[in-house]
């Protein structure tokens, strides 16, 4: 369903674009292999890869914060070269990135207006707040986007927020909205509302390329769909092709949405968390008042929107963050003021939800990251020496045993995939008798073989016993993987629910609506 | 595609082509290291570099062959060879007083001279790198856990004072005289080390800001303490303590020669910090806090004790220095006893690239280039700020490798990180 140029809105101009034979090196790593791509006029291009296959690279190209080694862009049929985003939006093209680039102290108008800033009296003259202002409502209203001029950003929401940048691109009257994985931080309300914000953009004759690895959503807004692996274009199918055909496309071979696993049999509590408060960085309460209990030989799930409390939770369970009030058992032992290394000891296995900041150290060997947190133990060493003979031998078998592909154990971690580095913390922190075993997010940013590896081995481990506290945004993920399903929402268990839920249930938990508000509601 | 045909595509990663590597003779392997820019290659470059600069200056500086220059067009050659002499005077000097003076090696074989002629740059090379290594191995130890300790010059200071007292205020016997000064000027160190390292655990104080107010503090602390009743010696009106013991000296090698036990402790401390560094548990937590302080509190390592001990190392080191100076070359307290051995010592770590061999190496060049300038500043006439001019471009050319890299066109390589690493620090 490709529009003409003749359906767009009065006052549009359409913009055409292609991509030729777009090359990225980086050293020995050829991030993007001779990519073709059109985006026609008022289309909604997905770009449909898993993470690592080139998606954003590409699209940095574009948006100028790269350049190209090879290959050509071509807006409306002629090349065009883009230094710096400067140069892209001048040309008409646009970038809301995964990552807001919001001044969070600053209204929402000014954040609009920085970096185009109005101004009265020439380049240092004052700054015309009132005609930002109303450049902002008018973009807003004209695009049916709604937004506060005056909230400032911090206040706002993330959906909220993601709106002011899809704002602040439009002001700059681009025809070439790209978003980069818009998705991962909503909620399925917000993700609904953002497609019908994406369709109404592209009946206005706004183009948009869509990246982002979620083969529904794509199927839900896409005209047509691009897909990337590893760094080259392996077709463009129509938003009908069958989900799973999408994916094996996608991964090149066919893979299991499904995680396969049998029923858990649970035995003793083994984590008891009661009445536990924490604050965030800012000392903003968020842990308000959590119980729970994961018992021996079942996998707990927490779903939630990130930024419910989940991250800060699981941090006070490992002695990284201090609790304000409440009680954390393992067993029979109170965890809270514990060291983080004394609970490591106690047989608590952590798998942190940000891997290149928590989880590696990306300068360090495979070795060494195997042995993060035992180097000074034996057999790898002790309070004084290491042991360096130890560690290889350790390192060379789990390699083995956990499939992490590397040139050798003695190579960075920084030149391994996410995957591959997440299957060095996963074989770190699952090669000793465990009695918890904690993933948050362990599955972000890795691809999808590893996810199903990963997946495996978190029920191998509850398999012989262990309890297991997953933390996921992603609903498949905690669905897939729970026996028992707790949702998190502004730092409360709302509801612990079965995995057979339906998804829509939770997904309105997860947005803080239960079922008995949503009653009242209607 | 078939599932088999589509994972061998996915998951095997193509080999790499030995062949190639192999086939490429020794020399063109060779020259390939060369030019791929590595470490090594763009250090050697940037003394290069410096010394073409430095050859200008000597050339700008000279009147007599300035004057040449007016009549260039005219007639060439005087303004060449005026050059060529002088730039290449200055640098023999440069080489003479340093390493190996060829008439001191004639005369000794032909039995005229003594060894101790022959052996006396050397001496002096390794007399001024000796405290530069502990000053360098303690910035350097120091950056690896993450920490830029500026703050060498006071704990080297300190370490002095210590060690000095030590020296002149306790009766003991020779061996363990010497031993006690030298841990005496480790511990001032350590101590001068903990304070900085304290405040950065417990509180967050950022340590350059700390470790700045402390050498100010040591500083004024030893200009005080010169001039106290028991310090100062008492023959002297002006600001000098009393002279350490013999017994608490650090015994030179051979009569006329000053080099002493102090480069010999240097060797032995690098190669313990070597193995502290690469071996030890403590080791492993620096390099973890250092590269990565959140996966290393994530896995159980303490940040704030790791940052804690590494500044109370790091501070014994630059005390040892202090203490080596004192007990080595100086014998007594004076207002300038330290010299400039902390500052020195942060570009003496730079070039060693924060590693401890290589602090080792960069503070013996340190050295030849302070002693060669006593020789060439006494016998060209060229003054020795030519040598903290070539110093400070060493240390340019180093923190900018981009700009060695554009003008000998090296291959882009790691080059790009080298120096971007001491940048950061702040």
């Amino acid at each position: 369903m490709l529009k003409l140029p003749g359906d767009c809105a009065e006052g549009e101009i359409p913009l055409r674009l292609e991509l030729r034979g777009i090359t990225k090196r980086f050293g020995d790593l050829v991030a993007n292999d001779h990519i073709d791509l059109t985006v026609e006029p008022g289309e909604v291009h997905a770009l449909l890869g898993e993470n690592g296959a080139g998606k954003s690279t590409l699209m940095n190209q574009l948006y100028g914060l790269l350049q190209p080694d090879e290959g050509t862009i071509l807006v409306d049929g002629e090349t065009r070269i883009f230094r710096s985003p400067r140069d892209a939006i001048a040309a008409g093209i646009g970038m809301v990135h995964q990552h807001f680039m919001l001044v969070p102290v600053f209204t929402v108008a000014e954040n609009i207006a920085l970096g185009a800033e109005e101004t009265r009296g020439g380049p240092l003259g004052w700054l015309d707040r009132r005609r930002n202002r109303r450049d902002v409502l008018e973009t807003s209203q004209r695009y049916g986007l709604p937004v506060d001029p005056d909230a400032l950003v911090e206040n706002l929401p993330v959906g909220a927020q993601q709106r002011v940048e899809i704002v602040k691109a439009l002001t700059r009257e681009v025809d070439l909205l790209i978003l980069d994985e818009p998705t991962a931080v909503l909620t399925p309300q917000e993700t609904e509302e953002l497609l019908t914000v994406m369709r109404a953009l592209s009946d206005t004759g706004k183009s948009i390329v869509f990246i982002t690895h979620k083969l529904k959503e794509v199927k839900a807004v896409a005209d047509r769909i691009t897909v990337i692996r590893r760094g080259r274009t392996v077709g463009t199918a129509s938003p009908d092709t069958p989900e799973h055909e999408l994916a094996a496309l996608m991964v090149g071979r066919d893979v299991s949405l499904e995680v396969d696993k049998g029923p858990a049999d649970p035995g003793r509590q083994v984590l008891k968390i009661s009445g536990l408060i924490v604050d965030d960085d800012r000392g903003v309460r968020a842990v308000d008042g959590v119980n729970l209990v994961v018992r021996a030989g079942e996998v707990l799930g927490i779903a939630g929107v990130q930024g419910n409390g989940q991250t800060e939770l699981v941090e006070a369970v490992m002695g990284l963050r201090p609790a304000r009030a409440g009680t954390i058992h393992l067993d029979n032992e109170n965890l809270v003021g514990m060291s983080t290394k004394r609970i490591l000891r106690s047989g608590v296995g952590y798998i942190p939800e940000d891997r290149s900041l928590d989880g590696v150290v990306r300068e360090f060997s495979v070795a060494e990251n195997l042995v993060l947190d035992t180097y000074d133990r034996p057999p790898y060493g002790n309070a004084f020496r290491l042991n360096p003979g130890a560690i290889a031998s350790s390192a060379r078998d789990r390699v083995e045993q956990f499939d992490i592909r590397t040139s050798s154990p003695d190579s960075a971690v920084s030149t391994l995939s996410g995957g591959n580095q997440q299957k060095v913390v996963v074989a770190r922190e699952m090669s000793r008798p465990l009695r918890l075993f904690i993933a948050a997010q362990p599955t972000r940013g890795v691809d999808v073989g590893s996810i199903e590896f990963i997946h495996s081995r978190i029920v191998q481990e509850r398999d012989v016993g262990t309890a297991v506290l997953v933390v996921s945004s992603e609903l498949d993920e905690v669905v897939g993987l729970a026996d028992r399903i707790a949702v998190m929402y502004r730092g409360r268990i709302l509801a612990i629910v079965s995995p057979d839920t339906p998804r829509e249930e939770i997904g309105l938990l997860m947005a803080g609506i239960t079922a008995r508000e949503e009653e009242s509601e209607q | 595609m078939t599932t088999d045909d589509a994972v061998k595509a996915t998951e095997a990663p193509p080999p790499p082509d030995r062949r190639t590597t192999e086939s490429r003779s020794f020399l063109r392997h060779f020259l390939y290291l060369i030019w791929s820019a590595n470490t090594v290659v763009v250090t050697v470059l940037s003394v290069v570099l410096a010394m073409i600069i430095g050859a200008i200056l000597i050339i700008v500086s000279d009147a007599d062959v300035l004057a040449t220059f007016a009549y260039f067009t005219a007639r060439p050659s005087d303004a060449l060879t005026g050059s060529w002499d002088v730039v290449s005077a200055a640098y023999a000097d440069l080489f003479k007083g340093s390493i190996a003076d060829p008439e001191a090696v004639t005369a000794w074989l032909n039995g005229t001279g003594t060894w101790q002629a022959v052996f006396t740059p050397i001496s002096e090379t390794l007399t001024y790198a000796a405290p530069l290594v502990f000053t360098g191995l303690s910035v350097a130890l120091a950056f690896r856990g993450g920490l830029f300790n500026i703050g060498g010059q006071g704990q080297a200071v300190i370490g002095c004072i210590t060690a000095a007292v030590a020296g002149f205020a306790l009766p003991l016997p020779v061996v363990i005289h010497v031993l006690v000064a030298l841990l005496a000027g480790l511990v001032g160190g350590a101590l001068w080390g903990f304070i900085p390292g304290i405040l950065k655990a417990r509180t967050g104080a950022h340590e350059v800001i700390t470790t700045i107010m402390l050498n100010y503090t040591a500083g004024l602390f030893l200009t005080w303490l010169i001039l106290q009743n028991g310090v100062q010696d008492p023959n002297r009106t002006d600001a000098i303590s009393k002279t350490v013991d013999s017994s608490a000296q650090l015994a030179s090698f051979g009569g006329a020669l000053r080099v002493n036990l102090g480069i010999v402790l240097a060797v032995l401390v690098t190669a313990a910090i070597a193995w502290l560094l690469s071996r030890s548990a403590f080791g492993f937590e620096v390099r973890a806090v250092g590269a990565n302080p959140a996966a290393a509190k994530t896995a159980g390592i303490s940040v704030a004790k790791t940052y804690t001990l590494l500044m109370v190392v790091a501070g014994a080191l630059a005390g040892l220095g202090g203490a080596t100076q004192v007990l080595g070359t100086a014998h007594a307290l004076t207002p300038a006893v330290a010299g400039n051995i902390g500052f020195d010592g942060l570009l003496v770590a730079l070039l060693g690239r924060n590693r401890p061999w290589g602090t080792l190496l960069a503070a013996i060049l340190f050295g030849a280039l302070r002693a060669g300038g006593n020789r060439m500043q006494s016998f060209s006439g060229i003054s020795l700020e030519l040598v903290t001019v070539l110093q400070a471009l060493i240390v340019i050319f180093i923190a900018a490798p981009a700009l060695v890299k554009t003008i000998f066109h090296l291959r882009a390589a790691r080059a790009a990180r080298l120096g971007a690493s001491m940048a950061k620090g702040w």
